[in-house]
């Protein structure tokens, strides 16, 4: 009720367990108004049962959450008539048509039956499924029934938008199209909470990103903030000749104080002074090493997973998680 | 690491093209039963694209009043015409029965597939999602009751207590439906999909129907038996249904039946409260 009013979505301290497990460890979230917010995380992080909370389907165990100024618990009903939902599946009915799908979301959200039909045709228009608007939807490909999910949680023009992992198993093509109707609702003014596993669609999608795991987030920040924060640029040079590869090694190793990865032909370490780059070219050259490929980069979102979780993005290993669950 | 929460968040974007939203405190139970027949439009459309559904729940009970009638009729009765007019107000009961298990499996399927997560989410009454299922499948049990006593009828059922019996019938049947279906909403939310809550459905109900006086007279049964049969309400309500259809109206049977439905709902209710706690 306080929250300001160019805050959309808020929430401090959210705990939920689930028997043993505890899914969210304590969570703070800030959403300001228009922009769009990506939740990071693996499989069983965590994101799903924030999203959960937030859009009143599941009570907290402890913390509270406002969604434009409104109690998720006890003014469930009113943050209902703000928010969309999008969830990990496509909650279509597969029987019923595209058109059927939308009317009966419209209907009940209290549309005269006209002004149900008008808008399910427009968002159908909006989302490329006209053609399809009078088939079932279990006739629909993986990306359509993404398309119309997300056109029914639209149908009553909800202010906050949450996306649970909206593309995962979409193709890349699919993804891409989705994203765009995402970019196109945000400049609508819509506020947009995304969930995903997938760093690119952050990268692309989120003005800024938390990282979540094990239920606490780990990180946040804008996502160039997010490849930074690691404080380190990745050096990678590949020697034309597997003969030289030891002798990239000891170089890289000796001017990067570091023990190189070994990848096939390519070797690569952390850098953090930037002049290590001419050193190496210096050195090789000296030694007569002709290399293909030598390059210096910014750590991508993916590293930055790596070094703050500890496990690669999207791995899903239930095993170390109950382990690491505090008692 | 540390959890860092608090960031350098964006400004909030001024230009917003979205209009005031008009935020009513809560449902008005004229709205609740609106969204419930809504959801129940939904059930029937389903039916209208897919009639072979109607013929999935039609072919068995059809099948069945005729394997009865003509292959055990005469071994049970001595002669078939006679058995088809005993036999067929307990076949009812039973079709009706079975039937309360769409309830079950297409809350099921609702529950999988995150539909019932998209209700949820909406601001619409928090028993509306239930109360469509649930009066959707009314539709279906209408039609259910009346194809088997069609069927009946055309091989000679004759309805010896006029219609306003058979009214009656209809109406005691759909009220034991009604609250019959509070057991399938129950192994409904419990079931992993849908085909373990036809699995579960048919390990309880084929018991409970056969052990029963709908296809046997009780007389015939060993002594240790019977009085299991007699306490199986699917006896009373058999007995209330002939009743109603046949030799007039039995008191005795109706009340029980009705009392029947009352404790089916007192307990199942409340667990499916459980449940639905339990699983969200």
């Amino acid at each position: 009720m306080s929250a300001a009013p160019d805050i959309a979505i808020q929430a401090e301290g959210l705990v939920k367990r689930f028997g043993e497990t505890t899914a969210l460890a304590g969570v703070d979230l800030e959403i300001p108004t228009g922009t769009v917010l990506g939740v990071l995380g693996p499989n069983g992080a965590g994101k799903t049962t924030a999203v959960r909370v937030l859009s009143t389907l599941l009570r907290p165990d402890a913390g509270h959450a406002t969604v434009g100024g409104y109690d998720v618990i006890r003014q469930a009903h009113q943050v209902r008539q703000l928010i969309g939902l999008t969830g990990q599946y496509a909650a279509v009915d597969e029987k019923l048509t595209g058109t059927e799908n939308l009317l009966l979301i419209g209907r009940l959200l209290g549309m005269e039956r006209a002004e149900a039909r008008q808008r399910a045709k427009e968002l159908l228009g909006e989302f490329d499924l006209s053609d399809a608007a009078s088939r079932a939807a279990e006739t629909y490909s993986g990306g359509m029934r993404r398309r119309l999910d997300l056109a029914a949680s639209l149908v009553g023009r909800p202010r906050m938008l949450y996306l649970d992992e909206p593309t995962t198993g979409l193709d890349p093509r699919a993804r891409k199209e989705l994203w765009s109707v995402i970019r196109g609702l945000v400049s609508g003014g819509v506020t947009v909470l995304l969930t995903t596993q997938y760093l690119e669609e952050a990268d692309e999608l989120a003005d800024e990103i938390v990282v979540i795991d094990h239920g606490r987030i780990i990180a946040s920040g804008t996502s160039s903030e997010l490849k930074t924060m690691t404080g380190t640029q990745t050096l990678a040079v590949q020697p034309a000749d597997a003969a030289h590869l030891a002798t990239v090694t000891s170089v890289v190793a000796e001017l990067t104080s570091t023990t190189p990865e070994i990848d096939g032909m390519f070797v690569t370490a952390s850098v953090t002074d930037p002049a290590v780059l001419p050193a190496v070219v210096r050195r090789l050259d000296d030694a007569g090493v002709v290399v293909t490929e030598l390059t210096l980069r910014s750590s991508s979102l993916d590293e930055v997973f790596l070094s703050l979780t500890g496990s690669p993005a999207g791995d899903s290993d239930d095993a170390t998680r109950t382990e690491r669950i505090p008692a | 690491m540390t959890a860092s929460t608090t960031t350098t968040a964006p400004a909030a974007r001024e230009t917003s093209s979205l209009p005031e939203v008009d935020v009513s405190p809560r449902v008005s139970p004229i709205d609740g039963v609106r969204q419930s027949l809504t959801l129940a439009w939904r059930t029937v459309v389903q039916v209208r694209h897919n009639p072979w559904e109607l013929g999935d729940f039609s072919i068995q009970p059809i099948m069945f009043v005729l394997l009865f009638t003509f292959m055990f009729g005469g071994a049970i009765a001595g002669d078939w015409q006679e058995y088809l007019t005993f036999m067929l107000p307990g076949m009812i009961v039973m079709n009706m029965l079975f039937v309360t298990l769409y309830v079950g499996q297409g809350l099921n399927t609702d529950l999988t597939k995150g539909v019932f997560d998209r209700l949820r989410s909406l601001p619409i009454a928090r028993w509306a999602p239930l109360a469509g299922r649930i009066l959707a499948d009314q539709v279906k049990q209408v039609w259910s009751i009346f194809l088997v006593l069609g069927v009946g009828m055309i091989l000679g059922f004759r309805l010896e207590n006029g219609i306003l019996g058979m009214l009656g019938a209809v109406g005691l049947l759909l009220t034991f439906a009604l609250a019959f279906s509070w057991t399938s909403v129950v192994v409904g939310i419990l079931a992993k999909d849908p085909e373990r809550v036809q699995i579960y459905g048919m390990t309880i109900l084929f018991p409970l129907t056969f052990v029963s006086n709908v296809f046997v007279p009780v007389e015939t049964l060993p002594s240790w038996l019977e009085p299991i049969v007699d306490a199986n309400p699917v006896s009373t309500i058999a007995d209330a249904v002939r009743g109603l259809l046949l030799t007039g109206a039995e008191t005795g049977p109706i009340i029980q039946t009705l009392i029947g439905a009352a404790v089916i709902v007192a307990i199942f209710a409340p667990l499916s409260v459980w449940a639905f706690k339990r699983k969200l």
